[in-house]
């Protein structure tokens, strides 16, 4: 095992010098970094010439100007060094500095988007798989074709057209006619018929709920104004609570494990009374409280899952755990609304919340609340062109391992023991068709750090991506160097994990030192 | 996996009967490997209608603004500029079907928009093939090279792919991009460079495509060496050539084209997002990404610059991938049509026939 991962590593290590090598070679031979100079006519032309292939070292051969580069990299080496160089860009600015900040772009950018990627693809993955040949199938099936045949660039036009300018308008005046909102909740109604499955008159009795739940919120929402002073109160949460506890029940014990079901619905009943009490400590909010409260929300779940016991204490945990973390993001959620009108007024807003580029309003003033929803408004079109043409591919990989599982022996086993339907598909097939998406999703992980280039392109946002590109473009080796050596360590790094993770979640695959 | 579970797998897929979309008759009279994939590809009905639609854009976008100094039949082509009609707005219609003078609508200049989105999805189609091409050719020697030979020649191929894996695309286009530039510095490498920018560029990005394709190849080779019937050829004095060519490569081709469609319909993707940023396709010659590029700034003006270029990336796309999962279904016996629930109907009667079936399998098989 050792033995494997130190030659893993040793290996990475060579692999990453011939790399770096050749990538350098390649920006350096990209271009000519004098060319804007050469044909201006600024009385100055040959300092500038003179400064800028002094501060790049032109003189030099690229080669060699390769290894002055490799002896400032190496000693980022050193723990805990402070002497770690990686040269300077185009414009004198320390590439450290540059790939910080490019870092913390894209990590905000990326991050949620694919956490809720994989979330909803694996999610429709395994429904797909367990109606497969069914309607829903099918409309999945085109869906995450046609989302894999989405140039992420026109998507993220047609966003900013339809997502940000036309959702904004509608904001002016927030009113919904009623036969759009019919239609909307005949579209919603449709959906669910087709996704419910059963016989005919489950999916039109289901179908039809449905519709006239969406059509009468609609018509509620454009009566009161909701787009425009939002929030859900105690009554909401209370009775979403009571619904998300079933489902967590549903899905983590089974509602015959009645002290699971107790559990979550105690936990919901404690999230409304703490709604209540939260609120005047949520006003002087900050990111580490509210993190503080998350775990503190979590643990609390946990803790009444595990004074409920009943047969099977670690369901009753999980149960309440997952309930609780989610009515914390319901109260959260809620407070977040309520800060809207505020945020919505805000003289750097002026009534337009959804923006189209960059990553913050600049110069926007006002507490976390603001602050955050700031940045949300920023994140949500590019995390949702994103989620759109990443999702395909995990829904269609989760479909295809589910199949294969739900076509194993044990499976069959599993249901001639009189399991439930629901312990056959969570506990024995879920769980192992994870096992391979967990290898994708680590890979997935380790590309984020390059970025989105042509999502941060459209977007404005200067993360990685961006630096990478402008570096291109400048003939600047030093930014690309960078973000590469970023991109590949950590590409290699979660290669490994993700080898080493499929060993250790398949013991049948056994590394060979 | 070791050796083991596939027996497992193998037992398992020829114990069940085979189901709805073969039926069981033909195979009974026995047919061979490429009969059974024609047929279940012919059965697929996304496939053949992606086949469809990539056939007709195909055939439109090569015989209307014509290709290679012939011309085409269409009237104007992607540089002729024309007086504004009516501000340039598509004339197409659907009903009444008319297609009026410029069915697309013109740009600001007056340049005529199907033109320019006929010559542009030539080039994406161009591009694809080339880099479906060469891609394919060398995933498979070194795939296969290393997969068959293993030892230091392994050691070498696949150290190299390692490498040429972790380098950025966008790098290397951007290299390529700067050479086609650079016209005026002489040199055949970019004068020839200069006048085919659309070979250029496919050709690089199929000499940096072909990893991952080397990667499945290698898997698939070094599983089929060790069969026995590879082992029965060697024991029978079959030369390394003959057991590659006769007896491996058969039996790898379906992920080989499988893997090659997804590639294709990748690199139409890869294109149009390099041609975006500016380092791919340049103007005056035009493509589907550099199309919506150069206009994305007037959608609230003239959305039809937009909204043409970016529905044929879609629908090439489309067709390609729909191509490739027929393709798919149709050489991977794992995959074939088996649903659980009409499995457990069928039971009692696949249960008489079994016989007969299992025998029909084992002939069909490799």
């Amino acid at each position: 095992m050792v033995t494997y991962i130190v030659r893993r590593l040793i290996t990475a290590a060579l692999i990453l010098l011939g790399a770096s090598f050749l990538v350098y070679l390649l920006t350096a031979s990209s271009g000519d970094p004098l060319e804007e100079f050469r044909a201006s006519s600024a009385p100055n032309k040959q300092q500038l010439m003179d400064s800028r292939s002094q501060l790049l070292d032109l003189d030099t051969p690229a080669p060699l100007r390769y290894f002055k580069w490799l002896s400032g990299a190496a000693r980022c080496l050193v723990p805990f060094g402070s002497s770690c160089d990686l040269g300077k860009n185009i414009a004198g600015q320390p590439i450290t500095d540059a790939l910080g900040f490019a870092l913390v772009q894209t990590l905000t950018l990326v991050t949620g988007a694919t956490i809720l990627a994989i979330l909803i693809g694996i999610a429709l993955g395994i429904i797909t798989a367990l109606r497969q040949y069914s309607a829903l199938d099918y409309g999945v099936t085109f869906m995450a074709f046609l989302f894999f045949s989405l140039p992420i660039f026109w998507v993220a036009v047609l966003l900013k057209e339809y997502g940000a300018i036309g959702f904004n308008d509608f904001l002016r005046n927030p009113e919904i006619p009623l036969p759009v909102a019919l239609g909307i909740g005949a579209v919603a109604g449709l959906i669910v018929a087709v996704a419910v499955g059963g016989a005919a008159r489950r999916r039109i009795v289901s179908g039809g709920i449905v519709f006239l739940a969406v059509s009468l919120i609609l018509v509620y929402f454009s009566v009161v104004q909701w787009f425009r002073n939002p929030g859900l109160g105690p009554v909401v949460i209370a009775i979403a609570g009571v619904g998300l506890a079933f489902a967590v029940t549903l899905l983590v014990a089974g509602l015959k494990n009645r002290k699971a079901l107790q559990a979550s619905l105690i936990v919901v009943a404690l999230g409304v009374v703490a709604y209540f009490a939260v609120q005047p400590l949520l006003n002087q909010a900050t990111a580490v409280m509210i993190v503080l409260l998350g775990i503190a929300t979590v643990g609390v779940g946990v803790a009444v899952g595990y004074l409920m016991g009943g047969y099977d204490r670690g369901q009753s945990m999980r149960a309440a755990g997952i309930t609780s973390f989610l009515v914390g993001g319901l109260v959260l959620m809620d407070r977040f609304m309520q800060a809207w009108p505020s945020y919505f007024s805000n003289s750097r807003v002026r009534g337009r919340p959804i923006a189209t580029i960059g990553a913050g309003t600049p110069n926007i003033q006002g507490d976390f609340w603001i602050l955050t929803l700031d940045t949300f408004t920023h994140l949500i079109l590019p995390t949702m062109a994103l989620i759109l043409v990443s999702l395909a591919s995990y829904t269609r990989f989760t479909r295809s391992s589910m199949l294969e599982i739900m076509n194993m022996d044990y499976i069959r086993t599993a249901r001639a023991k009189g399991l439930s339907e629901r312990s056959v598909v969570m506990g024995h097939a879920f769980r192992n068709a994870l096992i391979p998406i967990a290898t994708i999703v680590a890979f997935d992980i380790g590309a984020l750090i390059g970025g989105a280039v042509i999502t941060e392109t459209v977007f404005s946002v200067r993360g990685m991506g961006f630096l990478f590109l402008d570096g291109i473009m400048h003939t600047d080796p030093n930014p690309v160097m960078g973000v590469f050596v970023c991109v590949a360590v950590t590409a290699m790094v979660f290669n490994l994990i993700a080898d080493l993770a499929y060993s250790a979640l398949d013991p049948r695959v056994r590394i060979k030192a | 996996m070791s050796q083991p579970t596939q027996q497992e797998e193998f037992l398992a897929e020829h114990s069940h009967p085979r189901l709805p979309g073969a039926s069981l008759e033909p195979d009974a009279k026995g047919l061979s490997q490429g009969q059974i994939v024609r047929k279940r590809f012919l059965g697929h009905s996304g496939a053949i209608v992606g086949l469809f639609i990539f056939a007709i854009i195909f055939l439109m976008a090569f015989t209307s603004v014509g290709w290679a100094g012939i011309p085409g039949w269409w009237k104007y082509n992607h540089l002729d500029v024309s007086p504004l009609v009516n501000d340039g707005v598509p004339t197409a219609s659907l009903w009444p079907p008319a297609w009026g003078e410029h069915p697309f609508g013109q740009d600001r200049i007056g340049r005529d928009l199907f033109a320019m989105t006929m010559r542009g999805a030539q080039q994406s189609i161009i591009i694809m093939l080339l880099i479906g091409t060469i891609a394919g050719l060398l995933g498979t020697v070194i795939g296969g090279l290393s997969g068959y030979f293993r030892g230091w020649v392994e050691a070498v191929l696949m150290r190299i792919t390692d490498v040429i894996i972790i380098i950025p695309v966008l790098l290397l286009a951007a290299v390529v991009a700067q050479s086609v530039n650079r016209r005026d510095q002489g040199g055949w490498f970019s004068g020839f460079a200069a006048s085919n920018g659309i070979l250029i560029l496919g050709i690089f990005l199929g000499l940096v495509s072909w990893v991952g394709l080397a990667r499945l190849m290698r898997g698939e080779f070094l599983t089929l060496r060790e069969r026995e019937f590879v082992d029965a050829a060697r024991i029978s004095g079959a030369s390394n050539s003959r057991i590659i060519f006769k007896h491996i490569l058969p039996n790898a081709i379906g992920v080989l084209i499988v893997n090659v469609t997804l590639t294709m319909s990748a690199a139409i993707l890869l294109e149009t997002a390099l041609s975006y940023l500016g380092v791919g396709v340049k103007s005056p010659d035009t493509s589907l990404g550099l199309l919506i590029s150069q206009n994305q700034e007037a959608f609230a003006t003239r959305p039809w610059l937009f909204w043409f270029p970016g529905l044929f990336i879609v629908l090439i796309c489309l067709s390609i991938n729909f191509i490739g999962d027929g393709l798919r279904d149709a050489f991977d016996p794992r995959q074939k049509k088996f649903n659980a629930k009409k499995a457990k109907d069928v039971k009692p009667a696949a249960e008489a026939r079994k016989i007969s079936a299992s025998a029909a399998d084992g002939s069909a098989g490799d």
